[in-house]
């Protein structure tokens, strides 16, 4: 039996009679990749929040790493790491310093994070960048460092929110050679994108439709059930009949 | 007559370190749908603030419905429509009053151009009364837009008004702009989303600041050089890395489903070599078929070239 990073029952979280997340079940696996999907509005912001331990939900049960959403929110913010399409490095420290502070606010020791730095800059090819601030690095470079950042404490699970948004086409490909790089080295990828070609790529695919998750399968299987050629058609069929539109 | 014309337009920020527009040139046509593609970073937002009167450009020049952004920015400022990438309409007034604010500072009444936003504003016509600021996402652009309309420009500008909306809404928004056209306006719209450039009449593709091609989102595809195959199989990111790592490669990439695969040598025997490497490679489960490039292939190309071109390292195989 594959072994279970994020378990979901029955996930809710109501603000007043709203229902932003409706009773979501789901399981994840262990080097995933993820793809979590939906229209604005249809409550994915508000159940990553819940599986990051930023916020409760309102009933259900949902462990995620082996801890419990209710509980052990400290917990399951050490074994996981986020990144979302707006740049959350500091501009005005340079790469290394970066590396430096995040690696030492996840406990990373000090040799660990000069051994890791020097091969991630190595990887990026960024030795002549590492010492210069990272508000001038172009958007591309900026996202793939993010990136880098967000799984350096070697998390469980890295929780990607829009990473490519904007970014340009070479870039975003790039960009998921990393991400199948994670999943090898068993990291689990949780992913939301607004790119369909992106979705493809996931090894499994969740739609969620007015706070409910209406499909999750491997993108071919969601194409058969819907007998169409693309995710892009899939995620049309199932988002056009939503009542809701918010962000 | 030109809508918007732009010759050699240069734009840098912080004293000249930061190119963000070099000698842009390109033309709208009166009554055209213009789309300007390209990613974050590619100067689209500094090219529609210099059109808008509202940024100057270091050199070069710009018109818009023939009067000149500089000399003549008064006159351009009543013909322009201007949608910015950020909500920037007031959030604390309603929709009703938004409208009639942006009504009243161009001198007009919203009754006067009714008939051009009435199709948009029934829409959000049961939130008259709410706050914009409280309006969802895909609302909030229609606001935009019909406030954008409601002086009847001659030109609308769309600084990427479909970035972060999902797949449905941006449908919607680009069947409002083909009914918009159809009643003559002419409509320079930026967007990132490559899949976007076939629903204009004609695109400028543009990536760090330079114009890398400018026509019909059919001869961009059919200027395509070589012949491009897509490629499948059960280890599909394995499969990525044999092709890459094959001299016989020019470039695959991850394209949905299928890999994007270009040969050094096209000619011939195409198909027998892409099923050979596969074959050498001990893959199962693959499929390999001649495809048609789109305008991500062209892009991805041209941005490669380019990259080449300037000795650039970073470079996809």
């Amino acid at each position: 039996m594959e072994e279970k990073v994020i378990i979901c029952k029955e996930l809710t979280k109501q603000f007043g009679n709203f229902y932003a997340v409706d009773k979501v079940s789901f399981d994840v696996y262990k080097g995933e990749i993820f793809g979590f999907l939906g229209a604005n509005g249809a409550g994915k912001t508000t159940a990553m929040r819940i599986l990051c331990g930023l916020s409760f939900p309102s009933s259900g049960e949902a462990t995620v790493a082996g801890f419990n959403v209710y509980r052990q929110q400290e917990s399951i913010k050490r074994n996981i790491g986020y990144m979302s399409q707006k740049f959350s490095l500091y501009e005005n420290l340079s790469i290394l310093e970066n590396i430096e502070f995040f690696g030492g606010v996840y406990d990373v020791s000090r040799k660990e994070i000069k051994e890791r730095s020097d091969k991630l800059i190595d990887d990026l090819g960024l030795q002549k960048e590492a010492k210069k601030m990272v508000g001038g690095l172009p958007l591309g470079w900026k996202q793939k460092l993010a990136f880098s950042v967000a799984i350096f404490h070697r998390p469980k699970i890295v929780f990607l929110d829009e990473p490519t948004g904007g970014v340009d086409p070479v870039t975003r490909r790039q960009f998921w050679d990393m991400i199948y790089d994670a999943s090898a080295s068993g990291i689990t990828i949780f992913v939301t994108t607004h790119y369909m070609d992106e979705a493809e790529y996931c090894n499994r695919i969740s739609v969620m439709v007015d706070g409910k998750m209406e499909a999750l399968d491997t993108p071919g299987n969601l194409k058969k059930r819907f007998s169409v050629e693309s995710m892009d058609e899939v995620f049309y069929q199932l988002a056009r009949g939503a009542v809701r539109k918010a962000d | 007559m030109q809508a918007v014309c732009l010759q050699h337009l240069t734009k840098t920020y912080d004293k000249g370190k930061i190119l963000a527009v070099d000698k842009v040139s390109f033309e709208v046509k009166s009554g055209e749908l213009f789309g300007l593609i390209g990613p974050d970073g590619a100067g689209k937002t500094s090219i529609f603030r210099i059109l808008t009167t509202v940024l100057l450009a270091d050199s070069g020049t710009a018109q818009l419905a023939g009067f000149d952004v500089v000399k003549d920015y008064r006159e351009i400022r009543n013909r322009v429509g201007y949608m910015p990438g950020r909500f920037s309409l007031y959030q604390d007034l309603t929709v009703q009053e938004n409208l009639k604010f942006f009504a009243t500072v161009f001198g007009t009444t919203i009754d006067a151009n009714y008939d051009l936003i009435k199709e948009i504003y029934d829409q959000i016509r049961p939130f008259s009364n709410r706050r914009a600021g409280k309006l969802s996402g895909g609302m909030k652009q229609k606001l935009a837009l019909c406030c954008a309309l409601i002086h009847k420009p001659d030109v609308l500008l769309l600084d990427e008004p479909t970035t972060g909306v999902d797949v449905v809404s941006r449908k919607e928004f680009w069947d409002m702009l083909k009914k918009l056209k159809s009643q003559g306006i002419t409509i320079l719209v930026s967007t990132p989303y490559m899949d976007e450039a076939n629903l204009c009449e004609r695109i400028a593709l543009i990536q760090n600041g330079r114009i890398m091609s400018v026509a019909t989102p059919e001869d961009i595809i059919d200027a395509y050089p070589v012949k491009l195959f897509g490629a499948r199989a059960d280890d599909i990111y394995k499969l990525l890395k044999d092709f890459r790592k094959d001299p016989e490669t020019e470039s695959c990439y991850a394209f949905g489903e299928f890999l994007h695969v270009t040969l050094i040598n096209d000619q011939g025997a195409s198909m027998e070599i892409l099923n050979r490497i596969a074959t050498k490679n001990k893959h199962s489960g693959v499929q390999i078929k001649e495809i048609e490039p789109g305008i991500e292939d062209s892009f991805i190309r041209l941005m490669n070239q380019n990259r080449e071109c300037s000795n650039r390292p970073e470079t996809v195989k």
